[in-house]
């Protein structure tokens, strides 16, 4: 109990009247991520319960791991095949050679280790700037620092491309912190998801740095197209000939941002969610439905002009963001609808606004993202209805 | 009189703005704000129109029947409206492209009717006028303030003068695409709003709920 006691003998300066008043939220944040918190309700009702907000966040940055491991692999593979044919340069070449790795794709370590050193800088920039804000807020504010910036910051940097710039991860996540959470009142009060606000930034304010060929793989010369952009322009037909076979869309080893790819990561994911009952089993079963239906009613409909139309439900489940918005946005009990027949006609939106946007909607080859905030602007107005359909079944009830 | 000539024309910069207190006029500061020349000639353009329909719609007021006042002032609004129209027409055809519709739009801008309606019809012309002025700029203002924003980090430049170069031309600065959208100049109108009730914290509205917390009893 060495810790424990350090935390007590230190808590008095942080306290009303302490040395460091003003940094009790740091304080708080420390201990509350170590220890169960120890505030207790003062007045009934009295409803206890293991999971708290922190343990919940807590959660889902655990049912991200297999999309982080994934997400390494997957960048340091699609690097390593694209400097075997347009060579290595930069200063993580240098740190590989000069560990002596080496650039062989077959070899997942170097995958994996060429990956992280993607994902760190990313990551690191994305804690720091978010953070500073979130503590800058929780200061002069005056309330805790949340777990919730710990998904939030997870989350952001597996939908980045691992090319992004580093100057633009920090704009996007300050955004994403201030715009999509904080200015509304902080963790639990935000109607939008800040890791998809924050992507959505950077996704409008630079175009070229977040679509297109060229992005997703980090190496200079190199251009792929993701399996949704050669949908979008030459049809489902075309994918074997750019080497992507659905085995490779659901395992994950595509072009793409850094999370998404695997199909399989997500799921894991998501079992993991569904088990300790932290993902609500009904968003994901109206955004697997809604999606399903309306693909093949757009495949039955069929399209001369626009290929994109018809790709069956089984692609879009596995390209692009689907899986991995599906898994952690959707899910995401805040800015998602609160009632549970809410919860299935918010998935259900979600899961057709996708669909829509990425056959009908010429411009954005993909649509999860900008489906997902469509849904989180509806939610609160879908739960509205529900409510009301509900006072009124119950007025009739007793005429 | 209840004001002064220097507090109507003072007043609307930042105590009674139109923009961010009253929170009018929001369609044309969306849309003309991409850049600080355009954002210019609109705050011209309407500063006039409110200047001057103001004063004739006070020179006329106890000859409106309250039952059409409405009808009359649009009446005279869209006249005057009109002659900018024309004036940008001929002496500034370019801008007048650039500005299309929002220029005819000034016609139902709510910071013109409200004058109109709210200040117009109860005061003699010429404070009708100076109010016209004053609320023209205080417009006018944070039209300047969203297009310098949107300008310099959207585009790289302010009134067309290159600040930041562009990598595009061989610069360093990525411009930031996102501002130069309509739907950026929210963000940035919120931002100024939240600046300004910080600094003035008598301008922040009373909350429309309570939240309830819970008490030991």
């Amino acid at each position: 109990m060495g810790l424990r006691s350090f935390f007590d003998r230190i808590e008095p300066s942080f306290e009303k009247g302490g040395k460091y008043e003003r940094y009790f939220p740091l304080y708080e944040m420390v201990e509350s991520f170590l220890f169960t918190p120890k505030t207790v309700t003062t007045a009934a009702p009295h409803a206890r319960s293991y999971i708290d907000m922190k343990r919940i966040m807590t959660y889902v940055v655990i049912a991200t791991i297999p999309c982080i491991l994934f997400g390494m692999y997957n960048t340091g593979l699609q690097t390593n095949l694209a400097i075997a044919e347009h060579g290595a340069s930069g200063w993580r070449a240098s740190i590989i050679e000069a560990l002596g790795i080496g650039f062989d794709a077959a070899n997942p370590l170097a995958n994996i280790l060429h990956g992280l050193l993607y994902f760190l800088p990313i990551y690191v920039v994305t804690l720091v700037a978010g953070g500073l804000w979130e503590v800058l807020f929780a200061t002069i504010r005056r309330h805790e620092v949340n777990e919730g910036f710990l998904v939030t910051s997870m989350l952001y940097t597996l939908i980045l491309p691992a090319s992004t710039p580093l100057w633009q991860v920090a704009l996007g996540i300050s955004f994403g912190v201030v715009i999509g959470k904080e200015v509304f009142g902080g963790t639990g009060k935000n109607f939008l998801n800040p890791a998809l606000v924050g992507r959505a930034f950077l996704y409008f304010a630079y175009p070229a740095y977040m679509s297109g060929d060229t992005i997703w793989t980090p190496v200079d010369g190199f251009s792929g197209a993701t399996a949704l952009a050669v949908t979008a322009s030459e049809g489902l037909a075309a994918l074997p000939a750019h080497g992507i076979t659905w085995m490779d869309a659901f395992v994950g080893t595509i072009q793409g941002s850094f999370g998404e790819t695997s199909t399989i990561a997500c799921l894991l994911g998501l079992g993991f969610l569904l088990l300790t009952r932290i993902a609500n089993y009904r968003m994901v079963l109206g955004c697997l439905l809604g999606m399903i239906a309306f693909s093949s009613l757009l495949n039955l409909i069929g399209s001369d002009s626009n290929p994109a139309f018809a790709m069956p439900w089984y692609w879009h489940l596995v390209v692009g963001g689907y899986a991995f918005g599906l898994v952690f946005m959707v899910t995401e009990p805040v800015s998602g609808s609160h009632t549970n027949l809410g919860r299935y006609i918010y998935g259900a939106l979600i899961g057709f606004m996708v669909v829509m946007i990425r056959v009908v909607n010429p411009a954005f080859p993909e649509g999860m993202m900008l489906a997902i905030l469509f849904g989180n602007v509806f939610a609160p107005l879908i739960d509205y209805f529900v409510v009301q359909a509900n006072i009124r079944r119950r007025a009739r009830r007793h005429v | 009189m209840a004001q002064t000539y220097r507090s109507m024309l003072v007043d609307p910069m930042v105590d009674n703005n139109p923009i961010t207190l009253q929170v009018l006029g929001i369609c044309s500061a969306l849309a003309v704000t991409s850049s600080l020349q355009v954002a210019l000639v609109m705050t011209i353009a309407v500063t006039m129109v409110t200047a001057f329909s103001s004063m004739f719609i006070s020179v006329l007021r106890s000859q409106i029947p309250s039952s059409i006042r409405i009808i009359v002032q649009m009446i005279v609004i869209a006249s005057l409206v009109i002659v900018v129209d024309q004036i940008l027409k001929a002496y500034a055809y370019e801008i007048s492209k650039t500005l299309s519709v929002f220029v005819g739009l000034i016609i139902t801008n709510c910071i013109v009717m409200g004058r109109a309606e709210a200040f117009a019809m109860k005061n003699p012309p010429f404070a009708s006028f100076v109010d016209g002025i004053g609320n023209g700029l205080g417009y006018g203002l944070i039209l300047m303030l969203v297009g310098t924003i949107r300008e310099l980090f959207g585009s790289g430049s302010l009134f067309g003068i290159t600040i930041f170069e562009t990598v595009n031309n061989g610069g360093w600065y990525v411009p930031n695409g996102l501002l130069l959208l309509p739907p950026s100049a929210f963000f940035v109108i919120g931002l100024l709003i939240w600046a300004f009730r910080t600094w003035k914290p008598e301008q922040v509205e009373e909350r429309e709920y309570r939240i309830q917390t819970v008490e030991a009893h």
